[in-house]
């Protein structure tokens, strides 16, 4: 296989395995979310984040051989063979964890993708152009709701502080993504700034400080997940492996 | 096989858009495939007849439904091969839904979006942008939520009849 072929492989892979992993913690909260307004918005946006995940899939598994369906990447890969980021695996915990990670996504998601849409492949340049309207009303709803629940009131404000405290450890890893740096990881480029900067400017706006001396937790792009990872993918997983033929 | 080309050739490429035309939204039931413009494109060889049709967005859930209702559309009128293709690129857009379609929607209670707001690369929506209420037609209205009953519509508010409505938000 062409290693051009094989980095394309891991590059769908990679985006596909982030937009499936959030949108299955997306969907635990399906009608059980705290206003009917924000449970419809989480079920759309999961729904997007899968018809993104089969589109990237879909170039995976091509990709394989012999090609392999968007289903069986899904579904038929064991914990160490998902490459997503430590961040989107987390449990949704609170809704200010809930919406915390998905600021923190989102922000990130737009930028690798706005990238993607001038990658030298022309199938990865279509799923990014269909993409990056949807991943654009994501991030409008999560940075909306980030500053109006940061400067909210006193126990919001809380909330959302004790929620970015939680998953600040998480961000090291998009930082230092090979979508945000071309491919090197030892020279953040100006969209790994440019996610910084985006990221204080909101924190900032939202009257939310940004936790110091935090240690960076690495792992989720090599395989190695958090604790919190195979309980929620043996979920995912259980029906297609424990029934391989079923139908819908 | 010389029979099955024989009846292929005999449909034109006009009549397969007529018989598309009838192919209505599974979720908004007024307006047909061709007016959203989810087809792009047909096609007759000798042998068989190619559909084009790209998704609204990329998790549609009415696009699988749309893609067999097309197939049994044809199917009944008599197409025998027939091939759906699903194409990505260039991206569905909401200037993609013609005049027809705008129409059927305002009338069906759905604000339509507004025609060369929505672009390929990048949103244009303006916080500022006003949408008529397909109830009372004042423009005196609210956006209560980006994201509404189905991927393409956002939850709007009447500030003048106090009506909630659906605004297809230009994409």
């Amino acid at each position: 296989m062409l290693s051009d072929d094989l980095a394309v492989r891991d590059l769908t892979q990679h985006m596909g395995d982030n937009c499936l992993i959030l949108a299955q913690r997306i969907t635990e909260w399906c009608g059980h979310a705290p206003m009917l307004e924000e449970d419809i918005a989480l079920a759309n946006t999961g729904l997007d984040l899968i018809g993104q995940t089969k589109n990237w899939y879909e170039i995976t598994g091509n990709l394989y051989s012999p090609a392999i369906t968007p289903d069986q990447i899904a579904f038929h890969r064991n914990e160490n063979e998902f490459s997503n980021f430590l961040l989107v695996e987390y449990p949704n915990t609170d809704y200010a964890v809930t919406l915390m990670k998905q600021f923190l996504f989102d922000t990130w998601h737009f930028l690798a993708v706005r990238q993607l849409v001038i990658h030298p492949n022309e199938k990865i340049v279509a799923v990014a152009q269909k993409s990056i309207k949807e991943i654009q009303y994501h991030r409008d709803r999560s940075t909306d709701l980030i500053v109006r629940l940061g400067d909210g009131n006193e126990e919001s404000h809380a909330k959302m502080q004790a929620a970015l405290k939680t998953l600040w450890r998480y961000t090291g890893e998009l930082i230092k993504s090979n979508q945000l740096n071309d491919g090197d990881e030892s020279t953040p480029s100006t969209i790994a700034e440019t996610y910084s900067s985006t990221i204080q400017s909101v924190l900032r706006q939202a009257t939310l400080d940004i936790p110091e001396n935090t240690g960076m937790v690495y792992g989720g792009t090599k395989g190695v997940h958090t604790e919190h990872f195979s309980s929620m993918i043996s979920q995912m997983q259980f029906l297609p492996r424990r029934y391989p033929e079923a139908k819908w | 096989m010389v029979e099955t080309m024989v009846s292929q050739s005999s449909f034109s490429e006009q009549q397969i858009w007529d018989w598309l035309s009838e192919v209505q939204d599974p979720e908004i039931p007024v307006v047909s495939v061709v007016d959203l413009g989810i087809v792009r494109g047909v096609k007759i060889d000798q042998h068989t007849v190619h559909v084009t049709i790209t998704p609204t967005y990329s998790g549609c859930p009415a696009t699988a439904v749309i893609a067999m209702d097309i197939e049994t559309t044809l199917i009944e009128r008599g197409v025998e091969n027939l091939e759906i293709k699903q194409n990505l690129a260039p991206p569905w857009t909401t200037d993609w839904i013609n005049e027809e379609g705008r129409k059927k929607l305002f009338q069906y209670g759905i604000a339509p979006p507004k025609q060369g707001v929505a672009c390929s690369g990048a949103l244009k929506v303006s916080e500022n942008e006003s949408v008529s209420c397909p109830q009372c037609l004042s423009s005196d209205t609210e956006c209560v939520s980006p994201f509404g009953s189905t991927p393409c519509k956002a939850a709007y508010r009447c500030r003048t009849c106090r009506e909630p409505f659906d605004y297809f938000k230009p994409f």
